[in-house]
């Protein structure tokens, strides 16, 4: 057995119990990192001896009884976290060799616990994607092969594929995502594991490289619901640095994972069940559903009336955001800088040469929908959109303590399977996208395989500031689920 | 009065409108904790915010707010307690997000109004159409390299008052009357110190000439006018450069233009096609503003009593005729000095001796009235020495002069150098006497009718006292002499 077959909670009471150090659970995970990144790709780069030394710190911190709830516990880190002195490149050439100054928020609040960084991990180049294909350092490979075709590349959904990848191979016993559109729940469902994208102003956006203001939601991923509460426990909290930040107490999200769903109205909204969608992701919504009325909930068939609509009006609204984002990165003050005859050559030559097609594709459409003559009809009708889904939401909220959908419309999909067409990539979005126009939280968790053998989740919705609820939702179906499949590329596995 | 410009095909009226952008005096910058003083070596008050890393976030500084809400009130405006930050967007080197934010749809005041004073006593009313708050780009330097330009970030975030006229003015007076006036308002509440030079005040001027009664012409707008005269000149020149064009069978185009003072004439910088479109949008990373009217209340009780309000006291507290209280309103320090200087006194006294004799003294000193030697306190005393006859008018004038020279009082200066007048009658009889035996033929010519040598016969006996005798004892013992 390794330690790395723990989970993060079991490694937290280990640790604790000094059954073993968190510089052996360190140097284990930075060697299953050794062996298995060259393939996998999911960490940009291995900050090797930070780690060891944020390990050894927490060794003291538990030696002395002085431990955080986090102390040596290996982690990954998104990419787009801005790490004090740890290079950081939301996967795109134009932030060159950036090595910020300054720690996120949110994970000086995981350092501040004793959490330890492993490194950086692969994403969407700026979290555009659903994929992990459009990052500038290659794409990641999903640890899950299909059984009858074990030799494809299947794609760790995305933006969050790095870390989602880490986690469920076993590179690290959780990790942080950011989620725009779907980018912690959709790869957390490819990869069979749990993330959770909290409620926006839950945990501060300050240092995290802005995609889409409005939209951005840091969140976990843990291989149990237990463990991502315990991370979103530290990650959350009031941030004046962030105005968007709530200010509100943090509850206890691990105690929530134990609580009853008896008297829980849980609504299964009709507006889910799209065109296409694969007959046996159908049945794992009603398995799902089975299982939460033998936990004692009510279920309740409802209406979001418009749902449709939400996919467009986030094509809208975040590249809009992300044009605008992104005008910092012209090569004058940091990062990648291509010169050229005059000021207009230099923007011009650094852009071309340091964004990548996915991202030109959203600053062209970004610049488009917000120039004068078109902004009424794009941005701003996008806006009113989001304000009647918004609406949706509050109004079943009032019938319904949360919903439960599938995570995604499909499982992970080949590497090559669906790259021609943008609009199609951009559908993997569908279920998920909601949830960011909203700012609720959404939970996915792994609920079973498809015929292939890769893992579905199930997603559950909430109301705003109510993750509680989720992770008591979330965690009776991983108890009913007993999902106990592992990917075959995984620390530890004879491959 | 209007301010008419004879063309060649008759009669043209110019309509000016000004957008002021006011620096708030603030310690900190609108969105970041770096300081936002003048003058510090370049890029040393720059936040990671300013500088636009990635990840970084604004916050907005309630004191900034505080005080634009405040110069909204003292500009008799509407407070909006909702407003919004959006975002400019373009590119430029000193611009590091590669947008300002700024307040484009929902500002933080509404209309309101200011009163200006003509030359020829009158005032006028010109409306503001709306105050927004914004962030300042940094400096582009230019200068300091052959082929490369210098980025300066200390200015990057700092707040900015964007205060926007309607189009009332009408003449270059006016449009040097409505900034002056503008500048004594924010100097009063102290929300920006006004300094054109350096730049905390700038306007851009808009212009068109029509003839009357016509509706609006085209306008262009005269960018960046870093001085009052200037911004007299540019409204003037412009005027006549669009006459000209209109007059020639032209068109004014819309566009923006510069002005340059050393050849009096305004130069085209870029026309309206070449306009950025900036794509505005509601900055995501901020919260609409949202104002507590108690706290709005709360400012309006604790502003400062404001230029209007001051010169129509000085009116009728002190009689002070309009054009004296207009001028000594002007500047907040200038309005306390009289009033020091008036304070149980003759107040039309204390106005005459502030704007006269010390205006032309500091002016001659070139130095501001806060740098003044003689304090308000001094030139009370010597009101007092005049009023209780210790000094007589010429002697004071005497005395002012060394007071200024030396920043001591006029008591010590009396003192020291004897100038208490003589009001003792034997003195007065005795030099009166010697002038009179000295100067026979006179005495006979004023006894034969010429009463104007009384005259000479005053100036004689005071130049014998050293201008000590006291003027209406003099008088009276030399008639008293003449007439024996």
């Amino acid at each position: 057995m390794m330690f790395s077959d723990l989970s993060l909670i079991a490694a937290r009471d280990g640790l604790r119990r000094r059954d073993f150090t968190a510089e052996e659970l360190c140097l284990e995970h930075l060697q299953s990192i050794e062996e298995l990144n060259p393939r996998l790709n999911a960490y940009i780069t291995v900050s090797h001896s930070q780690a060891l030394a944020q390990a050894r710190a927490a060794d003291t911190a538990l030696t002395r009884g002085e431990a955080g709830p986090l102390a040596g516990i290996p982690l990954a880190i998104k990419d787009l976290f801005c790490t004090q002195g740890i290079r950081t490149t939301a996967a795109s050439k134009i932030l060159g060799p950036f090595v910020p100054p300054f720690e996120s928020t949110v994970t000086a609040n995981l350092l501040r616990d004793g959490a330890v960084f492993l490194g950086k991990t692969n994403l969407d180049e700026f979290a555009m994607g659903s994929s992990n294909l459009t990052s500038a350092y290659g794409p990641v490979e999903n640890p899950w092969k299909r059984r009858q075709d074990p030799d494809a590349v299947l794609v760790p959904g995305g933006s969050s594929g790095g870390s989602a990848t880490a986690v469920a191979a076993r590179l690290a016993m959780g990790g942080t995502g950011t989620d725009t559109g779907g980018s912690i729940r959709q790869p957390a469902s490819f990869c069979g594991i749990v993330g959770m994208k909290p409620t926006y102003g839950r945990c501060s956006r300050w240092g995290v490289v802005a995609f889409a203001s409005s939209l951005d939601h840091p969140g976990p991923f843990g291989r149990t619901v237990a463990d991502t509460a315990l991370l979103l426990q530290s990650m959350a909290g009031f941030d004046p640095k962030d105005s968007t930040s709530a200010d509100r107490a943090v509850p206890d999200f691990t105690v929530a994972c134990t609580r009853s769903l008896k008297g829980l109205r849980i609504g299964i909204p009709r507006e889910y069940r799209v065109d296409g969608m694969p007959e046996e992701i159908e049945l794992l919504w009603q398995r799902g559903i089975a299982w939460l009325r033998d936990a004692g909930a009510e279920i309740v068939d409802v209406s979001l009336p418009h749902t449709k609509y939400g996919l467009a009006a986030y094509y809208v609204i975040a590249p809009a955001e992300a044009s605008s984002n992104l005008a910092r990165y012209d090569g004058v003050r940091f990062g990648l800088r291509t010169n050229g005859d005059d000021l207009r050559d230099l923007y011009e030559r650094t852009r071309s040469a340091g964004f990548g097609t996915e991202v030109k594709r959203r600053i062209f459409i970004g610049t488009y929908v917000l120039s004068a003559g078109y902004y009424d009809a794009y941005y701003l009708r996008a806006q009113k959109v989001r304000t009647l889904i918004l609406r949706d939401f509050t109004k079943v909220f009032e019938q319904v303590d949360a919903l439960l959908t599938p995570t995604a419309p499909s499982a992970a999909f080949g590497i090559a399977e669906k790259t021609d067409d943008p609009v199609t990539m951009y559908l993997n979005d569908v279920f998920t996208v909601n949830a960011d126009l909203a700012g609720i939280p959404g939970l996915s968790v792994p609920a079973g395989l498809d015929a292939d053998g890769l893992p579905l989740g199930l997603q559950v919705l909430g109301r705003p500031f109510d993750e509680e609820t989720v992770f008591a939702i979330g965690a009776a179906i991983e108890r009913a689920a007993s999902f106990t499949a592992l990917p075959s590329l995984r620390a530890g596995a004879t491959a | 009065m209007n301010y008419i410009i004879e063309g060649r095909t008759g009669p043209w009226e110019i309509v000016v409108g000004l957008e002021v952008h006011a620096q708030v005096i603030s310690q900190s910058k609108l969105f970041s904790g770096a300081a936002a003083t003048f003058g510090a070596p370049p890029n040393t008050q720059v936040s990671f915010v300013d500088a636009a890393f990635p990840g970084m976030l604004p916050v907005i500084n309630r004191d900034c707010v505080a005080q634009a809400v405040r110069t909204g009130l003292g500009l008799n405006a509407k407070i909006n307690l909702v407003s919004r930050f959006d975002r400019k967007n373009y590119f430029y080197a000193d611009l590091p997000s590669g947008y300002q934010i700024s307040q484009f749809e929902y500002p933080i005041v509404g209309t309101g109004v200011i009163n200006i004073e003509l030359a020829d006593g009158t005032t006028k009313q010109i409306g503001i159409t709306r105050l927004h708050l914004e962030q300042d780009a940094g400096k582009s330097l230019h200068d300091q390299h052959p082929t490369k330009t210098f980025i300066d970030l200390n200015r990057s975030g700092v707040a900015l008052m964007e205060i926007v006229s309607e189009p009332d003015i009408r003449s270059p007076e006016e449009a040097g009357a409505y900034v002056r006036k503008l500048r004594s308002i924010l100097r009063y509440l102290g929300t920006c110190d006004g300094n054109m030079e350096e730049g905390s005040l700038r306007a851009d001027v808009n212009v068109s000439v029509r003839k009357t009664g016509e509706s609006y012409r085209t306008r262009c707008e005269i960018k960046n006018v870093n001085s009052i005269r200037f911004v007299m000149q540019a409204v003037e020149v412009e005027a006549l450069r669009q006459i000209e064009v209109w007059e020639s069978g032209g068109t004014v185009n819309q566009e923006t233009r510069l002005f340059d003072p050393n050849r009096s004439e305004t130069r085209s910088m870029r026309s309206k096609e070449d306009a950025h479109d900036y794509r505005y949008f509601p900055d995501p990373d901020l919260l609409p503003v949202v104002l507590d009217a108690d706290w709005v209340k709360a400012l309006r009780e604790s502003l400062p009593e404001l230029p209007d309000a001051k010169k129509a006291r000085f009116m009728r507290d002190y009689g002070l005729s309009s054009y004296n209280a207009t001028v000594l309103v002007g500047e907040r320090a200038t309005a306390e000095f009289f009033e020091t200087v008036a304070y149980k006194r003759d107040g039309k006294t204390a106005a005459n001796w502030v704007t006269g004799d010390l205006f032309a003294a500091l002016n001659r000193a070139g130095l501001g009235i806060e740098a003044s030697p003689l304090t308000a306190e001094h030139l009370g005393g010597l009101l007092d020495l005049i009023a209780d006859n210790t000094i007589n008018g010429k002697i004071a004038k005497d005395v002012f002069s060394a007071m200024m020279d030396t920043g001591k009082s006029a008591a010590a200066i009396v003192d020291e150098k004897g100038l208490r007048q003589v009001t003792d009658s034997s003195a007065i009889d005795a030099a009166v006497k010697k002038i009179l035996i000295a100067n026979p033929s006179q005495v006979a010519a004023y006894k034969t009718g010429q009463e104007k040598m009384f005259g000479f016969f005053v100036g004689q006996v005071m130049k014998a006292m050293e201008g000590k005798g006291n003027p209406a004892l003099v008088n009276a013992a030399l008639r008293k002499g003449l007439s024996g």
